[in-house]
């Protein structure tokens, strides 16, 4: 696991839309529902690799993505729009 | 050791919108703040919430915002900069507000060449009132006052407002680009941000930004279904690419 994600359950809403773009397959829906009713997205992060490609396209910023720093490197550097390396 | 590699913009606020699921009024605004905290302007920027489904975009985005009638912003955006041009001011409208109600206003600021950055949501459908044909809206399409379809002879054809805009020389930078994928959406990015600094950058004009944009509760699909939509039947009309600049 060269990444990793954490979705906000309570931003999610469950539009599957990160589903289709993930490269591993690893996200999925949880069949417990959140406050406002959704059934978020949920990540298995067992193959992820921080590509950012669901954050990118999450309509609720639901997800943060985290990475190693030895793959700062291209190509994941032009997936992500502000990797400017948060801490 | 990982490091944390995208997270939610500081300028977008940490709450829960109340946009449907894969409603792309979320990228949108995210897209902005990107834009906004990137070029550090969230002390000078104002922007012009519209009436449709963003009515509440002021809940969402973290800087000063106005809340304009229907169509107005690009006249409340005018004075705003003509009077603090050392603010950035952006409005915010979707295609209701600015292809149909909003029309006369966007075409004279672009005409007079005002310094704003106008960006534009065309989710081919008034989305806030219940799914009713906007100007926008593609033939044959299904709306709430076309039910048997949108049909050239008795509603006319879609608006294709960019490329009206496009031939104004008081429009100096108008793209429209896509919310539909990852590859896309970053490519929005870019748009967004250029747009913004044009008018940092003083540049002498108005700059547009148009987004083809998913609704899929008043294009009656699931989010996937809308984007796969927006990708084969959406860009055959509202072609991508810069159309000014
Ligand atoms: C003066 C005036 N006329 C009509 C309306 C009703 N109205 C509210 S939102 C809207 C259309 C919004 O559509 P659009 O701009 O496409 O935004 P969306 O909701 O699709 O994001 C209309 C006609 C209004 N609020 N004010
Ligand atoms: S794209 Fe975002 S809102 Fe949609 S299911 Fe995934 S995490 Fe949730
Ligand atoms: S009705 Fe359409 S535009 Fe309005 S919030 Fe829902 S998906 Fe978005």
């Amino acid at each position: 696991m060269a990444g990793k994600i954490i979705i906000n359950a309570e931003r999610c809403k469950g539009c599957g839309l990160c589903i289709t773009v993930c490269p591993k397959g690893g996200i999925t829906i949880s069949k417990q529902s959140n406050k406002s009713g959704y059934f978020p997205a949920q990540a298995s992060n067992t193959d992820c690799t921080g590509c950012a490609t669901c954050a990118i396209i999450c309509p609720d910023a639901a997800i943060e993505v985290y990475r190693e720093n030895n793959i700062l490197d291209k190509p994941y550097k032009k997936t992500a729009p502000n990797l400017k390396g948060k801490k | 050791m990982m490091q944390k590699v995208f997270t939610k913009p500081e300028a977008l606020k940490d709450c829960q919108t109340h946009y449907c699921p894969g409603c792309g009024h979320g990228i949108a605004h995210r897209l902005i703040a990107e834009t906004i905290d990137e070029l550090g302007i969230r002390g000078r920027t104002i922007g012009i919430a519209p009436v449709g489904c963003s009515v509440l975009a002021y809940d969402y985005l973290d800087v000063d915002m106005v809340e304009v009638a229907h169509g107005r912003a690009p006249a409340v955006a005018t004075g705003m900069k003509r009077t603090n041009p050392d603010k950035i001011i952006f409005s915010y409208q979707g295609d209701g507000d600015l292809a149909a109600i909003g029309t006369s206003e966007i075409i004279h600021a672009a005409h007079r060449g005002e310094q704003i950055t106008v960006i534009f949501i065309n989710n081919a459908v008034f989305g806030m009132t219940g799914g009713q044909m906007a100007p926008t809206t593609l033939l044959e399409q299904v709306t709430t006052t076309t039910p048997l379809g949108r049909d050239a002879g008795k509603q006319g054809y879609p608006l294709q407002v960019s490329e009206l805009l496009a031939i104004l020389p008081g429009a100096i930078y108008i793209e429209r680009c896509a919310l539909s994928n990852p590859a896309q959406v970053r490519k929005a990015k870019k748009a967004i941000k250029h747009a913004f600094e044009l008018q940092l950058n003083n540049a002498q004009g108005l700059s547009l930004v148009e987004l083809l944009s998913p609704c899929p509760t008043y294009w009656r699909m699931t989010p996937a279904k809308a984007i796969e939509w927006m990708e084969n039947e959406m860009i055959k009309i509202f072609p991508l690419g810069r159309l000014k600049g």
